[in-house]
Parts: structure tokens; sequence; C-alpha cells
């Protein structure tokens, strides 16, 4: 137990050799890549490099080469694409929206991916770009903010939270990483909501949507938002924004998941089909406006080719 | 062509990866989990071997299917084996199936920079006595699904789960619901029938199919008996049950 406690706590000696070693650049005595314990078994703990490179002239154009497969599609790692996020905060608190897609290259590989990161009862993260880049990271984030916690007896803030991956993912710049993400809580200072992506880019913000299906969702996101909101209001627009991208963006689709993170912490809303949403509507929620978003659905029949009468030319009385 | 001379501008690449082909397979049932693989390894168009395993028995009630190149695969399987032991050693019991599947999503995401080319599928047990499948990415992301294929056929058999298996764009008969779970005899007709099929139209898919059943604790493996030649692999006489079925696949 005092060795744990040593080993964590930022003013002891220890902690200064620490911190000494990390200005130096000397390995850490425990990995970070792998955090998981061998319980005293195995050197995984020291010595190695934090990740493993290949040993060529230039790493990252070698992991450029077999993995981009905008560039090259035939490429043999397909790593997960395309997607629709988004948060806003509102009077109530943030709402968080996503779909569900992941694509390699025109393959759906999977309609049932988690892309709201749970990183604490407090925090989520979101995930457009690199699955394994979010979920690591966002992952790890969590830990170092459940550390914070100990050593501070205080949560983390947002902008802290997010100030940390940003500086993480920063110190990685130009090595491949992929990640587009809004860091969403509650704190002292109230809701908040940042977004935070691999070229180093941290934005604090009240509405953001990133992803290849997120110019349709601010569409919808725009024309909805107020600041004042009613927490059923907001809900219904997260869900018809994100409908909207999964409707006309190939890349999104599938479910969408609603989060909203008040006081007291996130709450999971919901899981709804998008093509569900599109003949039906998300059913008896609060919110709700009653039938389908589909506007083929909305105008039930009538078109060019089907006026309805009297209409030809004329507006209707 | 290169030619040594430095008459014309040459360019060289490092390229340690290849494609060796073959399919995988897992479904979960309420208190089992099928996992299978088909045993071809082929590179381009020919054939190297009619019988290379590609789902390997971790621990009593955790078995992984690795696809994509063998040879990334292969050490990848003995680097996790090797940490499950280690595990066994530090804590005198089996490393439970969720954390295997952390476990797994760290030691690929430390390749984030050289990655396996491997895509795994974990099925087995969990604590709980629920049958459970993760599907993993080359670097790691995963996810816990009820049913996942993976590798050259993918696309061919993963269509054919979604409809057999979560019911997908079928209408339940009036006054009726689909279930949630599939007894385990028609979940190893759907695996049996999803390769014989796959061989049929990929030409990466045949030669062999092995299955791996894992059986909670306490539950009877009804419908096993209906498959003939199943051998059972279980360590614990009274612990999780896990049995090996193996079917021929044409081979042309």
């Amino acid at each position: 137990m005092n060795s744990f406690l040593t080993r964590y706590s930022s003013t002891t000696p220890e902690a200064d050799i620490r911190k000494a070693k990390e200005l130096y650049g000397e390995d850490e005595d425990f990995s970070e890549v792998m955090w998981g314990s061998t319980g005293g078994f195995g050197n995984l703990a020291s010595g190695v490099p934090m990740f493993k490179l290949p040993s060529v002239q230039d790493p990252s154009s070698f992991l450029r080469m077999h993995t981009d497969d905008h560039a090259d599609p035939s490429c043999r790692i397909k790593i997960k694409h395309g997607t629709t996020t988004l948060a806003f905060r509102f009077q109530g608190g943030v709402i968080v929206a996503v779909d569900s897609r992941a694509t390699a290259g025109s393959y759906v590989a999977s309609g049932t991916v988690k892309k709201v990161i749970e990183i604490n009862p407090y925090l989520l993260g979101t995930m457009a770009g690199g699955a394994a880049d979010c979920q690591y990271w966002e992952t790890y984030l969590g830990i170092q903010c459940r550390l914070h916690e100990l050593r501070n007896r205080e949560r983390i803030s947002v902008a802290a939270a997010s100030k940390y991956l940003s500086n993480l993912v920063y110190s990685y710049k130009g090595m491949g990483l992929s990640m587009g993400t809004m860091i969403c809580g509650w704190d002292k200072t109230g809701p908040a909501i940042f977004y935070v992506d691999s070229d180093g880019t941290r934005l604090k913000g009240d509405l953001f949507s990133v992803g290849s299906g997120s110019t349709f969702a601010y569409g919808v996101l725009d024309q909805g938002y107020r600041w004042d909101l009613t927490d059923e209001e907001a809900q219904e627009l997260g869900r018809r924004s994100i409908y909207a991208a999964g409707h006309r963006d190939a890349f999104s689709g599938n479910t969408v998941n609603l989060y909203h993170v008040k006081q007291d912490g996130w709450k999971f809303i919901g899981n709804y089909d998008v093509s569900e949403l599109h003949y039906n509507g998300p059913g008896d929620v609060p919110g709700a406006t009653g039938g389908g978003y589909g506007y083929d659905i909305r105008v039930a029949g009538r078109t060019s080719t089907n006026a309805p009468e009297g209409e030809a030319g004329e507006g209707q009385a | 062509m290169p030619d040594g001379s430095f008459a014309h501008p040459q360019q060289r690449q490092f390229n340690p990866y290849s494609d060796n082909g073959g399919t995988i397979l897992a479904i979960a049932g309420a208190d089992f989990t099928v996992i299978a693989g088909d045993t071809r390894q082929s590179e381009g168009y020919s054939i190297q071997t009619r019988y290379a395993p590609k789902v390997f028995r971790l621990t009593d009630r955790a078995v992984l299917a690795v696809n994509g190149f063998a040879a990334d695969g292969n050490m990848f399987v003995k680097k996790v084996k090797q940490r499950l032991e280690w595990y066994r050693h530090a804590h005198a019991k089996d490393m439970p199936l969720r954390a295997i599947a952390r476990l797994i999503q760290t030691m690929l995401y430390a390749q984030r920079f050289f990655p396996y080319y491997v895509y795994n599928i974990l099925g087995g047990i969990e604590e709980d006595g629920t049958g459970a499948v993760y599907s993993f990415d080359p670097v790691g992301s995963y996810e816990r699904e009820a049913c996942r294929a993976a590798g050259a056929a993918q696309s061919l058999v993963q269509p054919f789960l979604d409809n057999q298996i979560y019911f997908k764009n079928q209408k339940a008969a009036p006054g009726t619901t689909h279930p949630a779970h599939l007894p385990l005899s028609d979940v190893l007709s759907i695996v049996i029938d999803s390769f014989t099929s796959a061989t049929e139209r990929h030409i990466e898919v045949g030669d062999g199919l092995e299955i791996y059943v894992v059986v909670a604790q306490g539950r009877s493996p009804q419908g096993l008996d209906a498959f003939r030649g199943a051998q059972e692999l279980s360590t614990q006489p009274n612990g999780d049950r896990m049995f090996i079925i193996r079917r021929e696949l044409k081979k042309d």
C-alpha cells in the first residue's frame, strides 16, 4: 500500500525524482502502454520503449503506407472510419448524440459501435476517426482522471481533462494518430464541452459536431438550437440531428446513441434505430413530436407527381 | 528494374505483411459460445497448407480466433498465452474473459505504429455465466457482440449471420417474437452452413473446419450429441465445458 502511495503521490522525494526523469526523458519505471499488471512476472514494467516501432527510416510513412485507406484502398490494414457525433451545451446540461456505424472502405464493418466513451460518471468522450485511438486514449484519460482525484481529493475539471488529452495527442503529432473527440462533462463551473483532435486543436464551445456527417447534423442542430431548450426538446434535437446525418451521409447511420449530462453526472437516454426513426419516429419518448422523421413520410405520399387537388399552380386555399 | 546499378531511379519498400486468407466466426448463446475457423492457409492463389489452425484455446473458458497474416497471428496468440500464464502464476486463477479482452486491446495498441495485421475474435464464458464474443480491429478497438465473422469471407458470412442470429429484415409471425438467443444445435447448424457456403463462393476458404464450443458450468451441452465426433477438452470435472468439433470442407 505504501509503495502504491509513493508511486502516485506528487509530494514525495520519489515523485521529484520521477519528475526529473520525465524532464530528462529517461525511461519510466513502468510502461504507459501496457498498464495491466503482470503481478511481478515478466519484465514489461521496465526498459521497454513505450511503443514498438518498425526499424525503418521513416516509421510514420511506413504506417501510412499500410493503413491509410484514403490514399490506397487496396492497403491491407483497414482502420475503421466514418462517423457523426455531436454535443451541445444548453440550460439543462449537455446533450451528446452519436451514430453507431463503422466502415472499412465501403464495407459496413459494424452497426453497433459505442462511440460515446464513458470516461467516468461525470465525463464523456466521443469517438470520431480511428476507433482504437479514441477508445484507448480515452480509457487512459479515465485512469489519469482517477489518479487526479486521488491526489487532489477533488474531481478533475473538464478543462483539465481535455487539456491532458490534447497535450498527450500533441506529443504524438505526425505519427499518424487520428481522433476528433468532444470531452463533455459537468464540473465546478457547470456544463462544459471541449473539442480535442489529433492535430492538437483544443476548443471550448457550446455546440460541436464532428465526423463525415457533421455538416448534415449542423444543418439541423443550428436551426433548432436555443440556450433555453427544455431537456426534452434538447434530447429530441440531438436525436433528430444524428438522424439527418444518418440519412444523408453514407458513412453514418444504423442507430443513434443519446446521452444527457447533468449536475449529478451523465445518463444514457436511449438507443434509436435510424430506419425506425425515419418511418415511425422515436416512439413514445419525452420531446418527440410524433410520427417519422422522413420527409417522404411526413408529406404522406404527396409529391410533384401526386399533388393534392387544386394545388397545380395555385397555393393552397 | 532494380539491377544494382544506379542507371535508373530505384525505390524499395519494407513490406512485412502478407494476407493468408481464411475466415473465422463466433456466435454467443445465452450460456454457451461457439468459435470456429477454417484451416486453409493460402498466399495469393497458392495453398500453403490445408491444416493451419486459426482457433486457439486460451483458458478453460476462453477461445481466441485469429485471422489475417498468419505469422503475426501465431506470434500474437503465443504472447497472449504467455501473459495468461503469468497471470495464473500471480493470481492462482484464470484471467476472466472481459479482462482478457482488455489485455488484448492493450497488447494490440502497443503495436499501434507497427501493427499486427490480425483480426481477433475472442469467445467464451463471462464471469456471470453468459456466452460472450469480443471482436477487435488490428490496433485494438473492441466491442462485445452476439456474433461476428472476420477474414476473407467476412462480407459473405456476416450478412447471413445478421439475418439468422439478429433476425435482421425478418418479421416475426403474428403474435410471436424473435428469440433473444438460439439453442446450441441451431447455432452449430448455422456455423457449418456458413462455412460450407463460404467455401463454395470464396477461393481462400475451405479444406477443414474447427469448431470450439464452450458451455457454461452446470449447463448441459444439449444439442451437441446430434453432432458426431465432438471431442471434450475440459480439464475440470465440474467447471465450464469445452468441446471441439472437426469437419471436412471442400478442397478445390
